[in-house]
């Protein structure tokens, strides 16, 4: 456990991506097995207590340090695990040396609700500071210190000299702590691959146009294709060994969501789409897709009701086929694996599968002027693949490229400002805004609109921080209330009805896309502005 | 029940001794001043006579140009008689180099304001004295049951260690000009560390002035007198402003360290950009704040600047008098 807490502790004052990642690459080089391999996991958000959560932890210390004093303290560091750490009354002498991370990891196990506090106050008692918030970290699952999974992966190919899409591929059938994963990196075993399971394989993704440099020195028709980018959730469809998942982007497995999708599928392939229900509001009739508003009552669900089924059915608007009928076909172009989903088209259910159309655009510029019509047609906006790219993991360079339509503005009044958490721990970043009710000089209200906690940058935090500090007229918590003096302009993609909030809207991906000083709250906009924008 | 050193007013700008007129640390010109050290959040120029410890007046000197006829030295442990019988007597606060707790005395109650203050030993200045008084104006910048610093020999273990794990680096340590980067030297020296130290120009007169004052930092040279290579393996303080600025950028690939206290929280750290945090402070951590008002044992507790919420909240945890009072313009995030 010192290893790993030496490790975690690192890892959070290295900024740079090489540094992190010859950390780990050298952690798991020099560990034994298992450790390493548990490690990975708890790195790789592979790990999962039930019994242990964030307010297990708040128990734990409420038994040990006064509520009050707690409060105050976890407002300050902006982490409960880290409180705890430091706040933990040491034993003056530990019972027993600190625990490795297997015999960790085996006790978080074996913990249930009624034992939890018990025994995870007897390990925290083996631990230093350090120690003890390596350990809460990775018995929540939340180790928020800036390492993403595929870092992860990316350090331990480093460490042993593979390829990483090569252990992207292997990962997924893999369980923590990864023995033949280590046996087959470390040790030249070989790979464990899973043929005839429903595996997941990483996903190939595009990078904003804007700011992107395209050649478009080729023909444009001949060298790109473009499609639609629909307002659903990209999903992976496999079938293999007579078993069917859907898999979200990040690999989570949302078959049980999903039923009528994962049953419709009975040919042994691998499939790339966008998740939609059906509908009228994107791409209008023809498009048959209602608007994300209508699938995410259906995210999340682990048993779905017939009801819910017959009012909001499921299908896929396929986009792409990396292996079918056994054949892998990821390494060719684009445009043969779109003729090869083409061909597959009548053997799939058309109720729960359909192509996602081809547009027929001849320059970047008519594009443009078809990405202009997303908005009246709801899509999220266009896609642009070259037709000669392979189906490649995470974001290649120069091949995809996503280009969203321009977002809607509204100015809102800031209203009450929250302290963010980890690295924001002191910083006021989590706005609620508002717009008026009416005509401001004629008595009308405020009322909240939406919450956003990014858009601006570091110094405008700062800027937006000092504001609140100096412009607070009520505390409640952690919450401040403002003079209600500073408008915001708020950049979203849409905005939907919503009973959740008093002004009966709720707008999609918010974020504070420039501070308007200059303007006088009186002159922000008012509720029926943004009534106008819905599209439901 | 009469109110309790009724005498004493806590102004926004200040603590007013009223039968005197006197006002101490004040943060805008006044007449007479009572300064309890040299941060320039507690000591500035402009007012008409400042007493203070002769150290504290000579950083006052150097720093912001108090001297002459307004400038009063006082000794430590010596009562100094002012207006309407008030007596006031400087007593070492252990914090930087001339730092005093003020001790007040009238009409038959004590008042001490502590300044900033700690309780671990520090080789460039006297050690706290703890003295029975009526009301305890204490600070609370640590002020959080987070903050326990450790042995400072653990942090400069951790110092020297990164220093011989990097010899084609150099470490670059952020230290606040005044007391900081002259304890971190010192505490170097005392862990037998003898290999000159560099520093940054803002730091050069003050690390004179403790030598003048007999404080033994052993050899120093100037960054600016340095190249680039025979910077390698060496260590170089400089002020925290400094760490992240275009002037680093003539040191060999510095290892980023920052002594305070606030480098025990994770995210100070990493917002700071460090990579070598090392918790070093000159303020009374959450025990000894604790520790000291238990020991000093005041009818009543004041809290001045920091995390008042928490220690308000201890003395109520432990049957004791507190208020805070509102003060404006002390910041301690240098520390």
């Amino acid at each position: 456990m010192e290893a790993f807490a030496a490790l975690i502790d690192a890892l959070v004052y290295t900024r740079s991506r090489n540094g992190k990642l010859a950390l780990i690459a050298a952690y798991l080089r020099t560990t034994p097995d298992p450790d390493r391999g548990w490690a990975l996991a708890a790195l790789t958000g592979g790990l999962d207590f039930p019994a242990v959560k964030g307010s297990t932890i708040r128990a734990l210390m409420a038994e040990r340090v006064d509520p009050v004093l707690f409060a105050l303290s976890r407002d300050y560091v902006g982490d409960t695990a880290e409180t705890a750490s430091l706040l933990w009354p040491e034993p003056p002498v530990p019972p027993a040396p600190p625990p490795t991370v297997a015999e960790a990891v085996t006790a978080l196990a074996a913990m249930t609700r009624s034992t939890v506090q018990r025994d995870l106050a007897a390990l925290l008692d083996r631990l230093d500071a350090n120690g003890r918030f390596a350990l809460l970290k990775l018995a929540t699952g939340a180790m928020r210190i800036g390492i993403s999974a595929r870092l992860a992966k990316t350090a331990f190919a480093q460490a042993f000299g593979v390829n990483v899409d090569d252990v992207e591929e292997i990962w997924h059938g893999q369980a923590a702590p990864y023995q033949p994963l280590f046996d087959w990196a470390a040790h030249g075993a070989p790979p464990p691959l899973g043929e005839d399971r429903p595996l997941f394989r990483p996903f190939m993704l595009a990078h904003p146009l804007e700011g992107a440099v395209v050649d478009l020195t080729q023909a444009f028709a001949e060298t790109w294709a473009a499609e639609w980018k629909w307002d659903g959730i990209r999903v992976q469809i496999v079938r293999a060994g007579r078993e069917t998942r859907v898999y979200s982007r990040s690999g989570d497995d949302i078959t049980a969501a999903f039923p009528e999708v994962a049953a419709a599928l009975d040919i042994p392939a691998v499939l790339d789409g966008e998740l939609l229900v059906r509908g009228s509001h994107q791409g209008g009739e023809a498009g048959g897709a209602a608007s994300f508003n209508a699938l995410q009552q259906r995210l999340g669900r682990k048993i779905v009701s017939r009801k819910m089924l017959a009012d909001a059915p499921a299908f896929v608007r396929l986009y792409d086929v990396l292996i079918v009928d056994g054949e892998d076909l990821r390494s060719f172009a684009w445009d043969q694996r779109r003729a090869a989903l083409e061909a597959l088209m009548p053997r799939l259910d058309p109720t729960r599968f359909d192509l996602s159309e081809v547009i027929a655009a001849d320059s970047l510029d008519a594009l443009a002027a078809i990405r202009e019509r997303a908005r009246d047609e709801a899509i999220e906006g266009v896609m642009l693949k070259r037709r000669d790219s392979p189906y490649v993991a995470g974001r290649r360079t120069g091949l995809w490229f996503k280009w969203k339509r321009d977002p809607l503005l509204v100015d809102c009044v800031l209203m009450y400002a929250q302290r963010g958490s980890g690295k924001r721990s002191s910083f006021y970043s989590d706005f609620t805004f508002g717009c008026w009710d009416g005509d401001p000089d004629a008595g009308a209200e405020l009322l909240p609109v939406g919450k956003a906690y990014f858009g601006f940058t570091d110094d405008e935090l700062k800027w937006l921080d000092r504001y609140v500090r100096t412009h607070t007229v009520n505390r409640f918590g952690p919450v401040r209330e403002t003079d209600r003096s500073l408008v915001l302009e708020v950049a979203f993609d849409s905005v939907h009805e919503s009973r959740r909030h008093k002004s009966g809207l709720a707008m999609r991906f918010p974020r504070i896309s420039r501070i308007r000083a200059d303007k006088p709250a009186h002159e922000a906009d008012r509720i029926e502005a943004l009534r106008a924008l819905v599209r439901d | 029940m009469r109110a309790l050193a009724s005498w004493i007013r806590a102004e926004p700008h200040g603590i007013h001794v009223v039968p005197a007129d006197c006002w101490i640390d004040p943060s805008q010109p006044v007449a007479r001043a009572l300064v309890t050290h040299g941060h320039a959040d507690h000591a500035r120029g402009g007012h008409g006579r400042t007493l203070a410890t002769t150290a504290t007046l000579a950083i006052m000197a150097l720093r912001y140009g108090v001297e002459g006829e307004g400038a009063v030295p006082v000794a430590y442990g010596e009562p100094v008689a002012l207006a309407g019988g008030v007596t006031a007597t400087w007593l070492p606060a252990g914090h930087v180099l001339g730092s005093a707790q003020i001790l007040l005395e009238h009409a038959g109650e004590r008042v001490i304001v502590t300044g900033d203050y700690k309780r671990r030993p520090d080789p460039t200045c006297a050690p706290f004295v703890p003295t029975p008084c009526d009301v305890f104006i204490t600070e609370a910048t640590f002020a959080l049951p987070v903050f326990r610093h450790p042995p400072v020999e653990d942090e400069v273990a951790r110092l020297l260690a990164a220093r011989d794990a990097h010899p084609d680096r150099c470490v670059l340590v952020g230290a606040y000009a005044l007391g900081k980067a002259q304890r971190v030297i010192a505490e170097l020296r005392r862990a037998g560390h003898h290999a000159p130290i560099y520093l940054h120009g803002a730091m050069e007169r003050m690390c004179a002035l403790y030598a003048d004052f007999g404080i033994d930092l052993g050899e120093l040279r100037a960054v600016a007198d340095t190249s680039k290579a025979a910077l390698a393996g060496q260590i170089v303080v400089c002020p925290p402003a400094a760490l992240n600025d275009r002037w680093s950028r003539r040191l060999p690939d510095p290892v980023t360290a920052m002594a305070s206290g606030w480098m025990r929280v994770r995210q100070r750290a990493r917002q700071r950009n460090v990579e070598l945090p090392l918790v070093i402070s000159d303020h009374a951590d959450w025990d000894e704040l604790t520790r000291t008002i238990s020991e000093v044992n005041p009818a009543e507790t004041w809290i001045t600047h920091g995390r008042e919420d928490a220690l308000l909240r201890w003395c109520e945890l432990n049957q004791r008098k507190a208020r805070a009072l509102a003060l404006a313009g002390y910041e301690d995030e240098d520390d």
